[in-house]
Order: structure tokens, then sequence, then C-alpha cells
């Protein structure tokens, strides 16, 4: 159980800023989804928290500042899982999940029983034994999806970062991806941080959005409080319908207009 | 939770890979040992070893050979450091392709890539230019120092050029910073070469690859810097599987990207420099051996660069049978054996991995 907190984070690729004075603190066991338009910052933002990229400002866990950290234990605090994660083909599932025990590995040592016996734990729990000995390559995107949760639970963080961990996959399987890691927050209470681009998704899972816009947080707050159709209309560019169901679901539908 | 376990590997146990690929580097070498132009019958040479263990020979147990000195000599003085230091350049080469390969993520790369050969060739060849290779009357040979210098030089101003634009983040730079140099050197060496026709054929016959002349000083001269190298690389065969996800995902997992990359290509290069410089330039091995190991055992670093070390070794071992034996008493260049026997091997076994997959 962790919390992280922005402290006026910025990030600069190259000579634009990507990302200005961003601040925010996510308790722990929470989840922030971070919404806005492509190149918004949100991907920044989450390289800057991983270590990934270089970043002014300061991001904390538990009140202390990551960078103060060294690279392993740091790594150990906040998994991250990229938009386009890297599968090599000929890589087994287990050998791919062993990788997320690199950061509680030695420098010069090798994966021991302790760390054999957490992969297949995580596997096991994920169901995704029947994967272990199969090759990257041969599987398709949903069960490598689900393979890429596991290599970051296998680091044990407490934090979560995920970069768009739905956009490659059908409805059914962005569901099934989002279902596994709401789960696996309610069970090991990690606190996550997720760029999402489907809105309705990012409200559903969510305890709290942050629309960014060219770099700046512009809203914050509970779904339905960011999830207007004058915010969105604002930012997006777009004309939404937003409709709010029952049981509290936002569903953001677009609209087309016809002269 | 005590499941079955899910074996890290593809194909079963990595350790018994390893083992076998022992075995038969042994086995390699004992043929390597046995066979060749001159020297006693193959099946004494066994009993004639045995018989120099102490305990073992005529003070002991008696074990007799009947290897005349003249014999031992051949196998001793000849063969042996021949195979020896066969196994240590197939070895050095095929680790330090496989390492680069990691480094890099590029499958088609070799430890030629930044430059030590083509460094070490244009040394060789302004040595060569310059004295002549047989009126020299040196104390010691300077073919192998100078090419040993200029190899590492050009590693040295490729890595200088490609750290330059960025490249320790990134390795693509790198790798075209090495193609840039490798193509400078050549041209030096071939204006060079140009210029001093007399001597392109012992400058062809140093590039084509030689272990003909090896003795028990070049495998001493050698190993100090194959060792440190199959060392430092072994130590980071695990940092090689991470980098595989990618730069940005390894410097999450806690990987400092940047300064393995380093490590590895100093070590790489610091061991193919230094086999090069003895041994002239055999090619296929460093680029087909590693891949050969993946195709049979699985593609994880912690298999692929034990094994490259022992499958290499035995692989230059066996080039070199045919080498010497096939026209004796000339020799067939073992860079063009290697290709000789390695392609055709390697496309067999592409398919027959393919098809049982």
């Amino acid at each position: 159980m962790s919390s992280i907190e922005f402290r006026s984070v910025d990030v600069r690729l190259g000579r634009s800023t990507v990302v200005s004075s961003f601040s925010a603190v996510v308790p722990s066991g929470s989840w922030l989804g971070l919404i806005g338009p492509n190149g918004a910052g949100k991907s920044s933002l989450l390289r800057a928290a991983a270590g990934v990229v270089a970043h002014r400002g300061q991001v904390l866990v538990d009140g202390a500042p990551l960078d103060l950290r060294h690279r392993s234990r740091r790594a150990a605090l906040v998994a991250y899982v990229p938009q386009e994660p890297t599968l090599p083909d000929d890589m087994t599932g287990a050998e791919y999940v062993m990788l997320g025990r690199s950061p509680h590995i030695g420098y010069f040592s090798m994966p021991g029983r302790g760390d054999r016996a957490m992969v297949d734990d995580v596997i096991d729990r994920l169901g995704l034994g029947a994967f272990a000995r199969r090759r990257l390559g041969a599987l398709s995107g949903g069960e490598r999806q689900r393979l890429v949760i596991a290599r970051a639970l296998a680091t044990e963080a407490p934090i979560l970062l995920l970069d768009e961990p739905t956009s490659a996959l059908d409805i059914g399987h962005q569901q099934q991806a989002l279902e596994l890691v709401a789960r696996l927050r309610d069970d090991h209470g990690l606190t996550v941080v997720s760029a999402m681009h489907d809105l309705t998704l990012a409200g559903m899972y969510s305890d709290r959005l942050v629309l960014l816009h060219e770099g700046a947080m512009v809203a914050e707050g509970p779904v339905a409080e960011v999830l207007s159709a004058d915010t969105l209309a604002e930012f997006y560019g777009v004309r939404v319908t937003v409709h709010h169901e029952a049981d509290g679901t936002v569903v953001v539908v677009p609209r087309r207009d016809r002269l | 939770m005590t499941g079955p376990s899910h074996p890290s590997s593809a194909s079963g146990h990595p350790r018994l890979w390893v083992i076998a690929s022992i075995v038969v580097l042994a086995a390699v070498a004992a043929a390597g040992a046995m066979i060749g132009p001159a020297g006693p019958d193959w099946w004494r040479v066994p009993l004639a070893m045995l018989e120099r263990i102490p305990l073992l020979g005529a003070d002991g147990l008696g074990i007799s050979s009947g290897v005349t000195e003249r014999e031992w000599s051949i196998v001793w003085d000849i063969r042996m450091p021949r195979v020896v230091l066969a196994g240590i350049v197939g070895a050095m080469l095929s680790l330090g392709g496989a390492s680069y390969q990691g480094v890099f993520r590029n499958p088609l790369v070799d430890p030629y890539l930044l430059g030590a050969a083509a460094g070490g060739g244009l040394g060789a060849t302004l040595v060569i230019t310059t004295f002549g290779r047989s009126g020299l009357d040196w104390p010691v040979d300077p073919v192998p120092l100078v090419a040993f210098v200029f190899a590492l030089g050009t590693v040295a101003v490729t890595y200088a050029v490609g750290a330059s634009f960025g490249g320790l983040r990134t390795s693509g730079t790198l790798v075209l910073a090495g193609v840039a140099m490798v193509s400078l050197m050549t041209a030096i060496q071939t204006f060079v070469l140009q210029r001093n026709s007399d001597v392109v054929r012992e400058v062809y016959n140093w590039i084509l690859g030689r272990l003909s002349t090896a003795t028990w000083s070049d495998v001493l001269l050698v190993l100090p810097y194959v060792s440190v190298s199959a060392i430092v690389l072994g130590m980071h065969r695990r940092h090689l599987d991470v980098l595989r996800v990618g730069d940005d995902e390894a410097i999450a997992l806690g990987v400092p990207v940047a300064r393995v990359r380093l490590v590895v290509v100093v070590a790489a290069t610091l061991g193919t420099a230094a086999v090069v410089a003895v041994s002239g330039l055999i090619g296929f091995v460093g680029l087909v051996v590693p891949h050969m190991v993946r195709l049979m055992a699985g593609s994880s670093y912690r298999v692929v660069i034990p094994l490259a070390v022992t499958i290499g070794a035995s692989f230059l071992i066996l080039a070199d049978i045919p080498g010497r034996t096939l026209s004796s008493p000339a020799e067939v260049p073992i860079g063009v054996v290697t290709a000789f026997i390695g392609a055709p091997f390697f496309i067999v076994l592409l398919r027959t991995r393919q098809v049982s997959r």
C-alpha cells in the first residue's frame, strides 16, 4: 500500500515542454485516470514517474522523492506498462514474467528459488499456466496483455503505471484486462495511474480523472465532474453526449453533426 | 505455493544443454589432437597423454603408448596449440557475437560490427606493408600487437562518435557509426594495399584467417583478454535478457542500460580484438553460432552465453580439422571452411526447427 504524489512535474522533450507543473496526489489504493487528447502529455507523465525520461519537480512515493532512490528500489516501487510493450517473439511466457523480478535480483546475481516461486505464483494466480512455456510470438493480443500485467505484478511494486493498457485490444479483451487490474488492485491494495483514450472505460474504472491538455492539467475531480459535455467539447474539440446510467456509469457518446 | 514449476527455457533443461555441449567439446578437442597429417597413429594419442600423467606412466601403472618423442612433439607442439587456440577463438567470436546481438537488439550483428576486424586488418596491413612479413627480425611479432591496438582504437573511435550523437541511450547511432568506421578503415586498407601490391598475398592470407601457425605463446597471448571478457560477459547475461524488451522498459525495471551497454561492448571488443590479432578474420562464427544455440536451446541469454562459448569452441575446432587435412600439405583457410560447414548446417537447422514448430 503506497501513495504517489506529483509535485510540479515538468517534462521537456528536446525544446518543447510536454508536461508543465503537474501536481496531483493519488492516495494509496486508489485509481487515477489520465485522459486528454493525443499529445496532451499523458504518456510523458507516466514515463517520468517510471524514470524513463528526465523531469523537473518531484515524484514522491509515500512522501519520499523517487529520484533519491536507487534505480532498483525505484523499480520495485513503481511498475510501468508502456503503451506498446516489447514482447520478444522467441521468449517464453515464464521468461518474460521473470523479467519483472529484475528489481529484486542483485547486479551480479541470477534469479533464485524465491524468484522462480514468485513467478510461478503470479502465473498461476492469473491463470497463465498454459502460456508459461509457449513463445510470446505465438500468443494473441489478449494473452500478451495478461502476461504484461503478470510481469508488472511480479515486480511486487505497490504502484502500477499503465499507459493505454487496452489500446490494442477488442472490446471484450479491453474489459477483461481492466477487470484483471481492478481485481489485483482490490487483492493487493495497488495504487493505479493509467492513461486511457476510451473515456467511458476510463470513467468506469478510475476513482478520479485528470484531464490534460497541451501538458497542463485543465480539469481534475470525480468522474462525473470531469466527463462533462462542455469540458470535453472544449478540450477535445468534439461534440459528445454524456449519459449517466442508473448504476453511476458515465457513458460518453460521440455525436455526428448532420446539416 | 508449490504447484508444478514452469521451466524458464523453451527447450527443457538449460543445465543439460551445457553439460552435453561440454561433452561434445571434449570429444571434438580429442579428435583435433588425434587427427592430422604425420604424427602417431590416432589411437595412440590418448595413451601418450595418459603416459605423461604422473603415476600412470612408466613410474607407476606402466601405461606405454609406443609414441616416439618426435611424434609426441607433433601432437603437443603443433596440434594441441592449434586445437586450443581454435577453441579460444571460436568461443570468443561466438560469445562476442551473442553479446553484441543482445546489446544492440539486432540478430544480424557480428562481433566485427564496431570495427574490431576492420581496424585489426588495417593495423596488420600497415605492419606488413611497412616492414614486410618475412624480413622481420624482431623479438616479438609486431603484427598481432599492432592489429590489437588498431582494433581497440577503431572501436573506441566508433563509440566516441556514436556517443557524441546521443548513442548511449539508443543503439542505432552506434551501429551507424560502426558502419561508417568499417568503411573508412577498409578504404584506407584498400588504398595502402593498392600501392603495395607485392604483399597483397601476405595480407590476404592474414585476412582470410589462420590457425596454422598457432603456438602455445599465441594461446598465452590471448588467454588473459578472452578470460576477462568471458567472465564479464557471463556476469551480464541476465541483463542481456532484460535488454530484450527495449531500453525504456529495461530502465523501468531498474537496469542501468547505458552502463550495461558500455561494459558489454568494452568486454566483447577486448576479447574480439585479441583473437582477431592472432587469428585474422574468421567470418561466420560470431554471426551464426549464437543463432544455432538459440535454435537448439532457446533464446534466453542465461543459456545462450555459456553455450556460445562451448559450441563456438567446438565449431571452430571441428572446422579446422578438414582445413589442415583435406588438401595437405596446403591449407584451406579456416574462414572458408567455417562458411562451408556452417552455412548448410545452419540452413538444415533452420528448416527442421521450423517444421517442428
